[in-house]
């Protein structure tokens, strides 16, 4: 520890931290423009400056480090004096366009410029024009108004990995741009938008939208991938405008995917704003009533056991439970969550659960890669994998998968489907060795590579390569799952799987059901729906399944209802209602509550707490919101399924189009724009187009 | 008091004998270099401490101190020796003459130097413009090589010492050690924060010094000759011989080895034929390159040429790129260009050098017209304050001083030429008209 005095006031800070670290913890705050946390330290924009006692220039505080004894000065004529010629020199070629300027309200320099600024300019000279850069379909650029931070070289280097951005021209010429004129390739590009301090780069989808006073902020989770990431909602009236990370270093730190914070145009198109009942193979529109009668007359003529329930990936926990609790009312057990068909056990928490938890990532030592692409399936995990990966120490990283992957760290590729992971079992493999070897070996088997025939001898593989590498230890949880929604993990905890004697997906689309209740249910073709069986389809998107359905019962998106949601590690996470649901659209648990009421077998919950204790009895995890207890592995007794009986088939990653994975984001005309520049393939044209 | 041929280290200056190891070996260079390598590295160092030899690059810094901070013991990393032969300060052209015509004296000086800061690898960077220059520094390299001097066990001293020739590209920045470290390693030219220093984290992350041709080129005649010797020449804490290069209005322009301390009068009127026209047609003398506030003539008349007297006169020694200007010269003219090529050399990392040169360059300009308001000198003034000393490296200070220097001894020339415009024009319209603002 270091001692360090900072406008008289004695702080201690760790050796190794920075000026700027002890002017912090001594409570005054330092202008910047260039110094982010999460990336490395440039020292360009020399706004930190303060005064060290027999210095004889300013120094820049977020780049140099303490020594015991130090005195600061951070409000000294000198400090000031730097602080305004930087100011000064930033304004006098930055335009005067705060007026019409996105970034207006939430911009560093003009925060900053109330301090430090003049109330005049005294450049007479003819201010820079640059000739503005394009870097994809979602940011736009106005690089006039570039003040040569670098944040954004530096993110896409450090956190993205994609080295695309950079810096041509010398001193005043100096400018920002790709080299050439093209998209970057990266699923966290929307980053650069909160990284940059000014309004050089803004959002292009949101471009003149809104001003941020005029917004309702509302914190929430993501559930378009199985991350979690922390979010807040910006609403105006009925309109959600924008999607931001928030800060969780447990989760997302600040980051946040394209698709997540993109997609939210979806939320306006292909809505389903009221109930439709299919009449004479026309599905017409229709009342609530109406809706309910329709489905209570086929339900109640029916036995338990023909009628079948599909969680989708996208619902929140309380719907969830809420059905679960409707179909044993109505005597069912055929129940599942697993519209891919992956073979989970859900019998036991951590044989489904990214164990070692997102931010143990960063401890681990060595990576397996089975079946997975944590770039697009989890763009801010794999941010995480790369941060891990680029820290210094050794971190050797496997990966079987599809060949031409750019996981933008480098990972040795041991094969294309199981076969390589029989190789890595028992026998010398060498990589098998380099996890044997390693202190906190880690694996991640992505949900493709266990949703496929011989899905079950994959997982009790993966597992028993984890026991032989030494990754399941009391202290130490190697062993991880790869989810790809928000809602997919939840289901499980709920234990959305057939009950005794259910039928799981599979055989419910084998016929073996004349019901099939789909609560957001568009992961599977609803082609395979036999045509006999009543659908009643319950979602907030007219996408694949909705089209299929005989009757229609609108619900809500995420942004839309109160919720709880578990993400892959097993961290349970609420999100808040931010705007209402469209038209007559409800919460879809109130759906499923009235619904009941209507056929006689109400369910106990009036309100949402009463839901709440419910779901706290269906699994005490819902108990703890937010927090997560790191876990070992107590029981190397692996899941259910022959590891011997492995297939040959190579691995085929289950996202292919990271813009358009799921209903709310094929919805979306900014991710269909992404889709098309990025190249990703086209999703099948719905019947109604 | 005029240094004697006999203490003259660079014998060979003016090319007037060939720079082969053959002829530099019969000047006395490569003589019996194992004997000083086996005195140990703490002896070189003592011994370059004792002779009071300041870096010649321009900053002055004392040479064998820099070299203490090299780590004494490797921990694992390489050490390197990085020579500075990116000669870019307009003005001078010492390290040039040094190379193309005295090579063998640098190549010695660096094995020495290699030696005594525990590097076996050697670069030299030099700039992209000398490309004769680095023929000739290429050839002599591989004279050395050939002939034992370098490479395994060299000139059998049982040291390993290999060295290096990298071309730069054209850029002034890349004479800033951290920048030329930078560009060596194949990135942009871009000054690095310090600390670290380069003697903890240099070339590629291993302990580096950076040091000047004329630096290490000096270095065997002081292991030679002794450091009392050298540091017999000049006063105090300002040691030793120095390479001068007088140019501009004076009768024969030269580049001459001196003795430090020596009155610049004497300098100019020795060894370059005086001042054209005279000694009182002189107008003002850049005493040290480019980027050293310039010294009129009352202060030229008796100031020593040495780094501390400079710096009381408040200019500097820089690289003694001695620029005399007459009586004939626009001196706001002459600034303004040297503020025209430090705008354009600066690397556009800082806020301050890269948003303040590009203005001082254009008020300078107007201010050669005259196009301006007598009170735009302060504001002048204040933006090169305000950009001095807030920067990562010293080329936003350098950039800046002539204007400071200007304005510290000219300014009633400057308020003579906005009254002129005004007389001639009225009132100086803005640059540009400015209705929003």
């Amino acid at each position: 520890m270091a001692k360090v005095t900072v406008d008289g006031i004695e702080v201690e800070v760790p050796n190794g931290a920075t000026v700027l670290q002890a002017c912090e913890a001594a409570g005054k705050e330092i202008p910047r423009f260039c110094y982010h946390e999460r990336l490395s330290i440039a020292g360009n924009c020399r706004m930190c400056l303060v005064e060290l006692e027999k210095a004889p220039k300013p120094i820049a505080s977020c780049a140099y480090p303490v020594a015991d004894g130090m005195v600061i000065r951070t409000d000294s004529p000198m400090v000031r004096n730097a602080r305004r010629g930087v100011m000064e020199f930033l304004l006098i070629n930055h335009p005067l366009d705060c007026p019409i300027c996105d970034q207006g309200g939430e911009c560093d320099l003009q925060d900053q410029a109330y301090g430090y600024g003049m109330d005049r300019s005294r450049y007479r000279e003819a201010k820079r024009a640059v000739k503005d850069k394009y870097v994809g379909p979602l940011i736009k650029t106005i690089m006039t108004r570039c003040i040569h931070c670098t944040r954004c070289i530096r993110f896409s280097q450090e956190v993205a990995g994609v080295p695309e951005l950079g810096a041509t021209g010398r001193g005043e010429a100096m400018e920002v741009g790709t080299y050439v004129e093209q998209a970057l390739r990266t699923e966290l590009s929307g980053n650069l938008i909160d990284i940059c301090p000014v309004g050089a780069l803004t959002s292009r989808p949101y471009a003149f939208a809104a001003r941020p006073w005029e917004l309702r902020k509302t914190d929430s989770v993501d559930v378009l991938d199985a991350v979690g990431c922390n979010i807040r909602v910006d609403s105006r009236g009925p309109e959600v405008l924008r999607i931001l990370p928030r800060t969780n270093d447990a989760v997302n730190e600040e980051w946040l995917g394209d698709r997540s914070r993109f997609a939210l145009d979806g939320l306006k198109r292909r809505r389903l704003d009221r109930p439709w009942v299919r009449r004479d193979g026309r599905l017409l529109p229709a009342t609530w009533p109406e809706a309910f009668a329709a489905i209570a007359r086929r339900l109640t003529a029916l036995p338990g056991h023909r009628i079948g329930a599909v969680a989708g990936d996208l619902a929140d926990a309380e719907s969830v439970v809420a059905l679960k609790d409707l179909m044993t009312a109505l005597g069912s057990a055929n129940l599942d969550c697993r519209q891919d068909g992956a073979a989970l056990d859900a019998s036991r928490r951590d044989f489904y659960l990214f164990n070692t938890t997102i931010a143990g990532i960063e401890e681990a030592d060595a990576l397996l890669i089975i079946g997975s692409n944590p770039r697009v399936e989890a763009p801010v995990l794999n941010a995480r994998i790369r941060k891990r990966a680029i820290a210094g120490r050794p971190f050797p990283v496997g990966y079987i998968g599809p060949h031409g992957v750019n996981l933008t760290y480098p990972a040795a590729h041991l094969g294309e489907g199981p076969a390589a992971l029989r190789a890595l079992l028992g026998a010398a493999h060498p990589f098998a060795e380099t996890l044997r070897k390693a202190d906190r070996p880690m694996l991640i088997l992505g949900r493709g590579a266990v949703a496929r025939a011989d899905g079950a001898a994959v997982l009790a593989a993966a597992w028993q390569l984890a026991t032989e590498t030494g990754m399941l230890r009391p202290d130490w949880h190697g062993f991880n799952l790869l989810h790809l929604f928000g809602g997919q993990v939840g289901a499980l905890d709920l234990g959305f799987v057939p009950g005794e004697g259910g039928k799981d997906l599979a055989a419910m689309l084998a016929g073996d059901v004349d019901a099939l209740w789909l609560l957001g249910a568009d992961g599977f073709d609803p082609a395979r729906i036999p045509p006999s069986t009543f659908v009643i389809y319950q979602g907030h998107h007219g996408d694949r399944a909705a089209s299929r359905a005989d009757v229609i019962l609108p619900g809500a998106a995420y942004t839309e209802k109160d919720g709880t949601y578990v993400n892959t590690e097993g961290r349970v996470q609420r999100g808040y209602l931010s705007v209402f649901p469209p038209g007559e659209a409800r919460e879809d648990w109130k759906i499923v509550r009235a619904f009941s009421e209507g056929i006689g077998k109400r369910l106990p919950y009036d309100d949402l707490d009463a839901l709440r204790a419910r779901l706290a009895g269906a699994n005490p995890v819902f108990g703890t919101i937010g927090t997560l207890e790191r876990r070992g592995c107590a029981d190397t007794r692996g899941p259910a399924g022959d590891p011997a009986a492995l297939g040959e088939s190579p691995f085929v990653l289950p996202i292919t189009n990271y813009y358009q994975a799921d209903a709310i984001s094929r919805a979306s005309d900014t991710m269909a724009e992404c889709a098309r520049i990025y190249g990703g393939a086209a999703p099948a044209k719905l019947a109604a187009e | 008091m005029a240094l004697s041929d006999k203490d003259r280290i660079f014998t060979n200056l003016y090319g007037l004998q060939p720079w082969s190891l053959h002829a530099a070996r019969r000047r006395g260079a490569w003589d019996n270099t194992a004997a000083l390598i086996a005195k140990g590295r703490d002896w070189i160092i003592e011994e370059v401490k004792n002779s009071g030899l300041r870096g010649r690059g321009g900053a002055g810094f004392p040479t064998g101190l820099k070299w203490s901070f090299m780590p004494k013991q490797s921990d694992g990393r390489p050490h390197y020796l990085v020579v500075n032969a990116d000669e870019s300060e307009p003005g001078t052209c010492k390290d040039r003459d040094i190379i193309r015509h005295d090579p063998h004296l640098l190549i010695e000086g660096c094995l020495l130097a290699g030696f005594a800061m525990g590097a076996n690898t050697g670069y030299i960077y030099i700039r992209g413009e000398y490309y004769n220059e680095s023929v000739v520094l290429e050839a002599a390299i591989r004279e050395a090589y050939e002939a034992g001097l370098l490479g395994r066990n060299a000139a059998r001293s049982g040291w390993d010492f290999d060295l290096h020739v990298h071309r730069g590209a054209g850029a002034y920045i890349c004479g800033e050690e951290t920048a030329l470290i930078e560009s060596l390693e194949g990135k942009k030219g871009m000054p690095r924060l310090k600390p670290p220093f380069p003697a903890a984290v240099g070339l590629y992350g291993c302990p580096t010094t950076v040091n000047n041709v004329e630096t290490i080129a000096v270095v065997p005649a002081i292991l030679r000759r002794g450091a009392a010797w050298f540091a017999s020449f000049g006063r105090p804490k300002n040691h030793g011989t120095k390479i001068f290069c007088i140019q501009g209005h004076v009768n024969r322009p030269c580049n001459v080895e001196e003795e430090m301390s020596i009155p610049l009068r004497e300098l100019i009127e020795r060894h370059a034929g005086g001042v054209r026209g005279g000694w009182d047609n002189l107008l003002a003398v850049i005493p040290g390159g480019s980027s050293t506030p310039l010294i009129p003539k009352h202060i030229c008349d008796d100031v020593l040429m040495d780094f501390d007297a400079l710096r009381d006169v408040k200019s500097g020694l820089g690289t003694a790129g001695v620029i005399v200007m007459d009586k004939s010269t626009d001196i706001i003219k002459a600034i303004a260009r040297l503020s025209k090529f430090y705008k354009h050399e600066s690397c556009g990392q800082c806020t301050p050098c890269r948003e303040g040169m590009g203005w001082v360059w254009r008020v300078m300009e107007r201010m050669v017209e005259g196009r301006a308001e007598i009170e735009e000198i302060d504001v002048l003034e204040e933006v090169t304050r305000r950009i001095e000393g807030h920067t990562i490296c010293a080329l936003a200070d350098g950039g800046v001083w002539p204007v400071q220097g200007l304005i510290r001894h000219f300014r009633p020339l400057m308020e003579e030429r906005i009254a002129a415009y005004r007389a001639r024009h009225g009132s100086p319209q803005p640059a540009l008209p400015m209705a929003a603002e």
